[in-house]
């Protein structure tokens, strides 16, 4: 990590963990819910936003001594719409069949709370380097509490992780499933989505207890 | 020396140290602890929360029993059923000797009882963990719930997914409110949407309700059992006749079916001051309304006999109380102190909407052919509201009295 400074490094590193804006900042918990039900989905999920808010912070930030303040939100719906337009354009040319999964929740990543959150209380104020690192790591924190509930989801749910199915057939009845063992539907319901993430900010809570608030 | 001596002394050596909630639970459990104030003029009362769950589990014991009866019963008979002996099997009176048998009781406590061990072993396990990792005293909330799981499922459902369910109610339902008296839901209840939502397959449908029916799908003596719900909402006729469904000779889960005991348990209930009757009572009526709704709707003709609603609609509005387990629910859940209603004008409103949303959820949504559950734990989560308006009312009502006296 020699590349960036310690204060640079902390703009990728504080989103992953401390400061993480699903767990921590409680923000893009919807897309948390509506796409975790499967892994593939969940690191599509993940991938796309991290295309959109890194360059989206590098474009409002260069943009920033420009943008009139009063009209400031509708230019950065404008960065973020083209952005996800071209997310779901590539999705719909290289991926048709994930697109079609994922429908409409690519084009509600314009609607990602995260997204204008990062622009509102960081590209604006910042250079587009250091805003570039701040849309990485969100998104990136972002991304792996997507995986780690679709990874959980999928194979409580399904048996299978990537489609692949790691604890046997449920149909054949190999596996686990020979000893009785039978998928959990309620995984695949979007409450359970919200259940896990709950269970994670627990874990975290209870690891680092300066996260917890005091009444 | 008497098993209380030797408790006592093994909780004084584990004093302060990390397992002594558990020893303590045990301890207090069994017997009145040894400490008691010495000076000083204190209010005792008996009824603490120990005495008020003892007196529900109490009021459930009839309940069980006839379920385990209930058990082997449904099994032999529905057996018989297909070997054309049926009419030798049937129990007519409440103490027919066809339902008060050694070979009932044995199949019944075969499969019952382990039920009743992994809802309390697993359940007891988790609060014991929660107070040792806390370091609170274990609260007795477990007690009534760890009876309740067991009489709100299916017979045949596999263990280790009651084992998944209850761990999942008591941490989730209970644990991260803060305990015993803080939980927003019923923990029996959450337990049974958990498994409901989770393995719909062992929850519903006409093969759960009676032991080994799932083993024998297919064979060429295949049983089936399908509750009176569920011959309802596919509108055919339906088997029973009024007295098994009062009785409770009738596939069901296991302590929900005879409306009998459940009116002892509740009058035992009411009589004892545990439950209130104000939710039971409004529970009832509010059931009532529904069904006479729904009646007046298929007498004015607004449906078609080929509608899908029209069977369970038309069923006769007092028949609702004695079909499926809204009595069950009215008696022993809606009024679990903690999740209901805490004001008297807010348990009429609170048991009224049980029972009203109760008898809709089981008419209008076929996919779930039972809404009783649904129904009280979504009033579990609105009873706070509920009792928050009833207080800014009584508040608004002060106070224009007041403006009267001093204008």
């Amino acid at each position: 990590m020699a590349i960036l400074s310690k204060k640079d490094q902390r703009l990728i590193l504080d989103p992953l963990a401390d400061d993480n804006p699903i767990t921590i900042q409680v923000l893009g918990i919807c897309s948390a819910l509506a796409i975790t039900a499967q892994l593939k989905a969940s690191i599509v999920m993940a991938i796309s936003v991290l295309f959109v808010l890194g360059i989206g912070n590098v474009v409002i930030s260069l943009l920033r001594n420009v943008i009139p303040s009063k009209i400031r939100i509708i230019v950065q719906l404008i960065v973020v719409a083209t952005l996800v337009i071209v997310v779901d354009q590539t999705l719909k040319a290289f991926a048709y069949e994930l697109s079609k999964e994922l429908s409409v929740f690519v084009g509600l990543i314009i609607t990602n709370c995260i997204i204008m959150g990062r622009f509102e209380a960081f590209a604006l104020g910042n250079g587009p380097y250091r805003s570039f690192l701040d849309g990485i790591g969100n998104a990136l924190g972002y991304g792996v509490i997507l995986i780690m509930v679709g990874f959980f989801r999928e194979l409580l749910g399904s048996g299978t992780l990537l489609g692949f199915k790691v604890l046997g057939d449920p149909i054949e009845k190999t596996g686990l499933y020979s000893i009785g063992y039978e998928n959990n539907g309620f995984m695949l319901l979007s409450p359970m989505a919200l259940i896990v993430v709950g269970l994670i900010i627990w874990v975290q809570r209870s690891r680092n207890p300066a996260l917890v608030e005091e009444n | 020396m008497g098993m209380k001596e030797s408790l006592h002394k093994l909780k004084m050596k584990y004093e302060g140290k990390k397992m002594a909630p558990a020893f303590n639970a045990l301890h207090t459990f069994l017997y009145a602890p040894n400490e008691t104030t010495h000076s000083g003029g204190h209010i005792r009362a008996v009824d603490d929360l120990k005495r008020t769950m003892n007196t529900v589990i109490i009021a459930l014991i009839p309940c069980l029993l006839f379920g385990i009866f209930n058990a082997g019963y449904q099994h032999y008979y529905a057996v018989a059923e297909v070997a054309g002996t049926a009419a030798d099997y049937k129990a007519v009176g409440f103490f027919d000797v066809n339902f008060w048998n050694w070979d009932n009781f044995a199949m019944g406590a075969w499969t019952v009882l382990p039920l009743v061990v992994v809802s309390y072993g697993v359940g007891l396990l988790v609060e014991f963990i929660f107070a040792v990792i806390k370091g609170h005293e274990v609260e007795e909330g477990y007690l009534v719930t760890g009876m309740l799981v067991p009489l709100i499922v299916p017979i045949d459902i596999p263990l280790w997914m009651l084992a998944v369910a209850v761990i999942f109610g008591v941490v989730i339902g209970k644990e991260v409110f803060g305990g015993t008296g803080m939980n927003i839901l019923n923990p029996a209840l959450t337990i049974r949407a958990f498994l409901f939502f989770a393995y719909p397959t062992w929850m519903s449908g006409d093969k759960v309700w009676v032991h080994q029916a799932v083993d024998m799908a297919g064979q060429p003596d295949a049983i089936s059992g399908e509750t009176i719900l569920g011959s309802y909402a596919q509108n055919s006729t339906v088997a029973y006749d009024y007295w098994d469904m009062f009785a409770g000779f009738i596939p069901g889960s296991v302590g929900e079916t005879s409306k009998l005991l459940i009116i002892f348990g509740a009058a035992f209930l009411i009589f004892s001051k545990i439950a209130s009757w104000r939710i039971i009572l409004s529970a009832v009526a509010g059931a009532l309304v529904m069904g006479l709704i729904f009646n007046g709707v298929v007498d004015a003709g607004w449906i078609d006999s080929s509608s899908k609603f029209y069977g369970l609609m038309s069923v006769p509005f007092w028949q609702h109380l004695i079909i499926g387990s809204i009595l069950f629910g009215a008696v022993f859940m809606a009024t679990d102190p903690v999740t209901g209603s805490q004001t008297n004008k807010g348990k009429y409103i609170y048991g009224f909407l049980i029972g009203f949303i109760s008898i809709m959820i089981r008419v209008f949504n076929p996919a779930y052919p039972e809404g009783v559950f649904l129904a009280i734990l979504l009033m579990n989560v609105f009873a706070p509201t509920i009792d928050h308006y009833v207080v800014q009312g009584n508040v608004k009502k002060r106070m224009k009295r007041l403006k009267l006296k001093t204008a």
